[in-house]
């Protein structure tokens, strides 16, 4: 077993092991932690198989963004374990049909060399590197797709807002744009008056 | 340099390589510490000069010993974890903002050759590690208990995520016209063009042509490291310390060297980035790992001279700046910097 | 127009650097720091600092328990306790001032008729037990002993102003 070997299963052991956690911390906040953990090993994977850009992004997108997002709601949130777990018996038939489901299509995909299916082997270009091949790909061959993916985000962003919009604000509220520019002039006004006599 | 190869091969055969890589680590990471110690002593100098002060000057000649005494006294100090509290993730909260704080120093160059991994995308590696330091600072609000520790934490969280994004896109603009994500590169990038030939090098480093995009980027890294005027995460007047209000001893110690490495970390990366690495201002002396450091003094000076004279941003006068001015700019200059780039009057061929 | 000029002086960080020229200009400037314990301020004779009970020259108390101090005293610091000397005078056997109580107002000095009990310029004094601080009519007897030639001094110096 080289170096490289050893590496893997360390680090997929504890992709699986906080995977399961994920699922099975009662506490929200922990199970988004070990989520963390989970992409953070994952990226570790990936950065083995040489996919370096991909590796830092899911890092940088999914570790340093998202997941901030993430825990910031459910740091926020009261939730209720015992009010959750009611429901559980009720959608366990559905869940594990769902789950099977996932690991029937998971299976077909990664054991199609058992199944004898020519896999497409992945090229390697000798001096290129990962990122700007991906780049080069992505703006070239794909640039369709890619385009196209950044429109549905860019109309998903906009559906979120138009949902969540609730019109104009009844209640006072500052401009900070606005307040940003006041000059000492806007607010006080010296004047000369005469002086009054009785 | 041979010798000493030879000599640890003889001694540590086939573990040499691991046992030399631990060696560099520390060879980075102890003059980094060292660096933070006297970082506090020069803020307390600098910040009590601007206010006619003299700052300390009782332990030692000038004050040189006090940061090693404050460090002393921390290390004595109990550390009280609070009852109330998630014990695990209050522990483990300093040590993840520490972490991210001393592992970007490993891509970043000190000289073309002085580096600890020179890995092709090193720009990213150094975004996504610094986008992890965030989590000691939320975990550490949630964890702690209490009011002030958590909306110092929330705060903290939307700060630093919506400063992330206008230093990711300044540093876009770089990566553009160094065409490359490697810091080496990058500061060689900065080595050419007319003003580099006449042998005024400084005039042709990214600050100059991409002088936006190095103020977005500087503010952005003041932001970024909880630095005054940004510091509402910390807000000792409207929430006493916020995050790091239930730490003591030497929890406290940690977040007070993950903040001062994250300020060594950002000045060593504007340096790189805008203002040309080791390379030379002038023709006619050598560059060096000096210049860097002379660079990285100038930015940190700078961190101080802001945290001297201006007053904290409101929350959300903090919110409209990253979102609603810095962005802007920022894609109005990627623009800008794609047009001049694919024109006649290209100076980064 | 004007406020395309303010959005151009916002964007090119003309405040900011007036106001970082003025810091800048500070860091420079000559320091008022007074490095305490080596140098100090200039001290008013007026100075209200730690209390004495001043003698006559012939050495006899000055105090005569009129109790004015005791009544005066806005926190209450003074306790005083009297009854006939047996030369037929009227003393004090009680003189106690709770310097922890006492907010140094002046007040006692102020009322008393025969410049008994006074305010001396002494403020370096510290106790290291909460007791240390209740200065009974001994300590402050012998604080007066001890600080006359300054208390005089100051007295006479002021004596003009009254």
């Amino acid at each position: 077993m080289d170096f490289q070997t050893l590496v893997f299963f360390f680090l997929s052991a504890i992709l699986v092991f906080a995977s399961l956690r994920v699922i099975t911390a009662r506490n929200p906040v922990h199970a988004a932690l070990y989520l963390i953990l989970a992409f953070f090993s994952c990226g570790g994977v990936w950065a083995l198989l040489q996919a370096e850009f991909l590796a830092i992004a899911i890092i940088l997108v999914y570790v340093g963004a998202v997941m901030v997002l993430f825990l910031f709601v459910v740091m926020m949130l009261d939730i209720n374990i015992d009010r959750i777990r009611q429901g559980f018996w009720h959608y366990l038939p559905l869940g594990a049909l769902l789950g099977v489901l996932m690991v029937v299509e998971m299976g077909l995909v990664l054991g199609s060399k058992y199944f004898q299916v020519p896999a497409s082997e992945a090229m390697l270009p000798a001096n290129i590197s990962n990122t700007k091949g991906l780049g080069a790909l992505m703006f070239s061959d794909y640039v369709y797709p890619f385009e196209l993916a950044s429109i549905i985000l860019l109309v998903g962003m906009i559906a979120a807002i138009v949902l969540t919009y609730r019109g104009p604000k009844k209640s006072k509220y500052t401009n900070p744009a606005k307040q940003v520019f006041v000059k000492a002039k806007d607010r006080i006004r010296v004047l000369q008056m005469p002086v009054e006599k009785d | 340099m041979d010798a000493l190869m030879n000599f640890g091969l003889g001694m540590f055969g086939g573990v040499w390589p691991a046992v030399w890589t631990l060696v560099k680590i520390v060879l980075i990471v102890a003059p980094l510490m060292l660096g933070v110690a006297y970082l506090t002593w020069a803020e307390r100098k600098v910040i009590g000069y601007m206010q006619v002060r003299i700052g300390p000057n009782r332990v030692g000649p000038w004050g040189l010993i006090q940061p090693i005494a404050d460090g002393l006294k921390l290390l004595m100090k109990e550390i009280i974890v609070p009852s109330g509290s998630n014990k695990a993730i209050f522990i483990i909260a300093p040590m993840l903002a520490i972490a991210p704080a001393l592992a970007a120093w490993a891509v970043v160059p000190f000289t073309d050759s002085l580096v600890l991994a020179n890995i092709d995308a090193s720009l990213l590696y150094i975004m996504a590690i610094t986008s992890m330091g965030v989590y000691g600072i939320i975990l550490s609000g949630w964890a702690s208990n209490s009011k002030y520790a958590f909306l110092g934490a929330m705060r903290s969280a939307a700060q630093m995520v919506s400063y992330e994004i206008s230093m990711g896109f300044s540093l876009i603009c770089v990566l553009m016209v160094s065409n490359s994500l490697n810091l080496v590169d990058i500061v060689y990038a900065q080595d050419h063009g007319r003003f580099a030939e006449w042998g005024v090098g400084f005039l042709s480093w990214n600050w100059l042509p991409l002088l936006p995009m190095f103020l977005v980027y500087l503010i952005s890294g003041v932001a970024e490291t909880n630095r005054a005027p940004f510091d509402v995460a910390e807000g000792e007047s409207e929430i006493v310390a916020g995050f790091h209000v239930e730490y003591s001893g030497m929890a406290f110690a940690v977040f007070f060297l993950a903040e001062y490495a994250n300020m060594i970390l950002v000045a060593a990366l504007t340096s790189i980035m805008f203002l040309g690495g080791w390379l030379s201002p002038v023709g006619f002396l050598p560059d060096g790992a000096l210049w860097l450091f002379a660079k990285m003094a100038f930015v940190l000076l700078l961190f101080l001279w802001f945290r001297a004279t201006f007053p904290r941003y409101r929350y959300d006068q903090l919110m409209r700046l990253g979102w609603k001015v810095f962005v802007p700019v920022c894609l109005v200059w990627l623009f800008v910097v794609g047009a001049w780039m694919m024109s006649p009057l290209n100076i980064w061929k | 127009m004007g406020s395309m000029k303010e959005v151009f002086n916002s964007l090119l960080l003309k405040e900011l650097l007036k106001g970082m020229s003025v810091t800048g200009k500070y860091f420079f400037a000559r320091k008022i720091t007074v490095q305490y314990p080596e140098e100090k301020t200039p001290m008013s004779n007026r100075f209200r600092g730690l209390h004495a009970l001043r003698r006559y020259p012939n050495g006899e108390e000055r105090c005569i328990a009129c109790k004015l101090c005791e009544a005066i005293c806005p926190a209450m610091a003074i306790t005083i306790e009297a009854e006939p000397r047996d030369d037929g005078s009227r003393r004090t056997t009680r003189y106690d001032i709770d310097l922890t109580k006492c907010i140094f107002c002046g007040f006692c000095e102020e009322a008393c008729p025969v410049d008994a009990v006074v305010e001396t310029r002494i403020y370096e004094y510290h106790g290291e037990k909460r007791g240390d601080l209740y200065y009974t009519k001994q300590m402050l007897l012998a604080n007066g002993d001890r600080y006359e030639a300054q208390i005089a001094q100051d007295r006479q110096l002021d004596a003009k102003y009254r």
